[in-house]
């Protein structure tokens, strides 16, 4: 219960939104404008341009014109379309031992997620070790150690402007001598176009499956809510260089939307695995996509 | 698939349906304007303002005078391109300077915009211009933003004044008497970013603005916000009265529509754009060169600039001549990349070029190393080679490919590229239009 509180919290700006739109959609009553108008309200979500079409033209499809007056049915059969697009993209399931690496773009939440996920494996009763591998931005050590202190977890670390292969060789080392269960490797923001920033990635990818086979291993990507249409490209291009395992979706507690997870599941089908409610380490919720759509909507 | 088609190629696909008919009826803009909406929702344009955006265009473009036109498909870009420019303001702004200094510069936003990375940008560009600043650390809350400005500063060689996690406004007030005292003729407050719904924390921001009264109030926007950046923006420009808009992280692929709402809804300016994570990639920024940007005509006022940077007017003759002799070597594809390099770098130049985005070149395929990988193999040829490439027979490639530390495979790549770029040349220069240059 108190987990569904929070993600319904956190998305009641956003469902007040969606929802009075679709009131003043239904109060002008049904007009020619009508499907156009309910593509426009999914799109003010952040639901990518394509997306939204598909599900408009999949109510269409399905309701038929003197259904549509019932505000009620439409909503079901919005709620219907966009859950069962949000399952297309199966959620694995966490096995141990572990290496989650959290990749995206700059200042999207990464350092603060591997703080709020150190806590959730610990409070799971895992043994769990965080990778400093973000050695570009000034400080990003210090401030995951400050991360790994609040959730008591052990920390490795190198130089600033060291080589962050060279960090996740040396965690996924002591985790293996030490029978850690997690290894959480932070990695510097990177925009997704930029070539050698990737070539980089894949180095790091490279260096975990070679050197701890026996582990399983997640990459995540961590898309902050706030982002628009460029989630898509972000999801894509890290995709291409990492092949992703899941999204971690941050700063839902704002009033954006982050509709565009609904594309992510129907077209890309990577799942939602995490998603991120607040600034504090207890702040962070397995994704649940019938709440989700409750709260969108 | 129309999901990854930029801006700019859904307007030259609707154009170039409308340039068939000639002339224009009220229900091909009609048509028409369905198609820009779209596309200006897709490149993050708020749904307001596209709409917005939409009725003033329809109604310049349905009058008289277009229909009258030869050219209407022009017509309607050109009307498409002056309303974004008049939309996202008409000239690009500068800093305003107090008084009395210090000129107190006070930045906020929401978390991970890029703030305090921009702090230590401004610093640089205010030092360019033979400013004193000083950097102020008001970021109690985030682990660790205190160190991340004193790296910061260190780095722009700026000095940096901190008190540690005490309130924020106490120091903010210390740090105006420190830069009074010190001579600093600027300050730049680096303040926690917090969402914009946070009472506490917004209330926090007001108190600071109170009590030193900032020339400007500069609100740090990341490029690739969605639909919400209007709420953003609006919020924090009715509680602060901000005084401008710094947009960050336009070195990516997004096509940066928020900037269009957010001027649209605050009304104030936008000073600079962020294009980079070097402390020296802060830009001014210029509404006719993003509205360009945005429709995909390309930022050609900035490439002309750059070009000039790199490339005297000397060596662009020179270029000239070989091409019109077809005497474009090798060689010559060496300096290329040199002027390439200098101005900031192939990407970069590519995302300014009109059309590329229909070209669907890949930042990859113009990558830094693989450039220097080029090199290398055009400097491990005789002279001979560089000025005949057709005489690189399979030995040839062979002892390249050993001297460069490359594969044959790459040699082939590199001489077939280079075959194409002569090609490419030759059409601009011969005044062929590419089918994109419409």
């Amino acid at each position: 219960m108190g987990l569904f509180g929070k993600i319904v919290g956190a998305l009641k700006k956003t469902r007040d939104g969606i929802a009075s739109k679709l009131s003043a959609l239904f109060a002008r009553g049904i007009g020619d404008d009508f499907y156009d108008e309910l593509e426009e309200i999914l799109i003010s979500a952040d639901i990518s341009v394509t997306t939204a079409e598909d599900i408009v033209e999949q109510i269409r499809e399905e309701a038929k014109r003197e259904k549509l007056k019932d505000k009620e049915y439409v909503v079901d059969l919005l709620k219907d379309v966009i859950e069962d697009t949000l399952c297309e993209a199966e959620v694995p399931e966490i096995e141990y031992p572990a290496v989650i690496m959290l990749v995206g773009v700059n200042g999207v939440g990464k350092t603060t997620t591997i703080g709020k996920l150190a806590n959730y494996f610990v409070r799971q009763k895992k043994s769990v070790t965080v990778a400093a591998a973000d050695t570009f931005r000034a400080a990003a050590a210090d401030q995951l150690t400050v991360w790994a202190e609040r959730a008591k977890v052990r920390i490795v670390k190198h130089e600033e402007g060291s080589d962050p292969s060279a960090v996740v060789y040396d965690a996924v080392s002591s985790a293996k001598a030490k029978g850690t269960d997690v290894v959480i490797v932070d990695t510097a923001g990177r925009l997704h176009v930029k070539a050698n920033l990737m070539e980089e990635l894949k180095k790091m990818d490279r260096v975990v499956g070679r050197d701890y086979p026996e582990a399983h291993f997640y990459k995540l990507l961590v898309l902050d809510a706030t982002t628009g249409q460029n989630a898509l490209s972000q999801a894509r291009l890290f995709d291409e260089a990492v092949d992703l395992d899941g999204i971690v979706l941050t700063k839902l507690d704002g009033t954006a939307k982050g509709g565009f997870v609904i594309s992510l599941c129907g077209e890309l089908k990577i799942p939602v695995l995490f998603v991120g409610t607040g600034e504090k380490m207890e702040d962070l919720e397995l994704f649940d996509a019938e709440e989700f759509t409750e709260g969108i909507l | 698939m129309a999901l990854f088609s930029s801006l700019s190629e859904r307007l030259n696909h609707i154009f170039s349906k409308l340039t068939k008919h000639g002339r224009l009826t009220e229900l091909e803009i009609k048509g028409a304007m369905r198609e820009v909406r779209i596309a200006l929702l897709e490149a993050d344009v708020n749904i307001f303002v596209a709409k917005k955006f939409i009725a003033d265009v329809s109604e310049k473009a349905v009058g008289q005078e277009i229909l009258k036109s030869l050219n209407p498909a022009q017509q309607v870009i050109k009307i498409v391109n002056e309303e974004l420019i008049a939309l996202m303001g008409s000239s690009n702004a500068k800093l305003e300077v107090a008084d009395r200094p210090p000129t107190v510069i006070m930045m906020c936003g929401l978390q991970g915009a890029g703030k305090t990375t921009l702090c230590g940008k401004l610093a640089v560009y205010l030092k360019k211009q033979g400013k004193k600043p000083l950097l102020a650390a008001c970021d109690i809350y985030r682990p660790a933003a205190i160190n991340q400005l004193q790296v910061v500063g260190g780095k722009a060689g700026v000095e940096v004044f901190e008190k540690g996690t005490q309130n924020p406004v106490k120091t903010a007030k210390q740090a105006v008497e420190h830069a009074r005292s010190m001579g600093y003729d600027t300050l730049i407050i680096d303040t926690a970013g917090r969402l914009h719904i946070d009472d506490a924390l917004m209330q926090e921001l007001e108190n600071i603005r109170k009590e030193v009264s900032p020339a400007e109030i500069l609100l740090t926007v990341d490029a690739m916000t969605g639909q919400d950046a209007v709420n953003v923006a609006d919020t924090f420009n009715k509680r602060l009265d901000v005084t401008g808009v710094i947009l960050t992280k336009l070195d990516g692929d997004t096509r940066g529509g928020a900037c269009l709402s957010i001027k649209a809804v605050t009304g104030k300016p936008i000073k600079f754009i962020g294009v980079g994570e070097k402390l020296t990639d802060l830009e001014a920024f210029y509404p006719d060169r993003m509205a360009s940007r945005i429709l995909g005509m390309g930022d050609v006022l900035s490439l002309i600039e750059k070009a000039q940077e790199a490339v005297t007017e000397e060596q662009a003759k020179k270029l000239e001549k070989k091409l019109r002799d077809a005497s474009f070597t090798l060689e010559d594809y060496l300096d290329q990349f040199e002027s390439l390099k200098k101005m900031g770098g192939a990407a970069a130049v590519m995302g300014m070029m009109p059309g590329m985005s229909k070209l669907k070149i890949k930042e990859s395929d113009f990558d830094e190393r693989k450039m220097e990988r080029m090199k290398a193999m055009i400097l491990s040829m005789t002279r001979k080679e560089r000025d005949k490439p057709e005489i690189i027979n399979s030995s040839r490639k062979k002892r390249i490919a050993a001297g460069s530390g490359t594969t044959v495979q790459e040699i082939n790549q590199l001489l077939k590229q280079f075959e194409q770029t002569k090609i490419m040349m030759k059409q601009i220069r011969s005044g062929k239009k590419l089918p994109f240059m419409r």
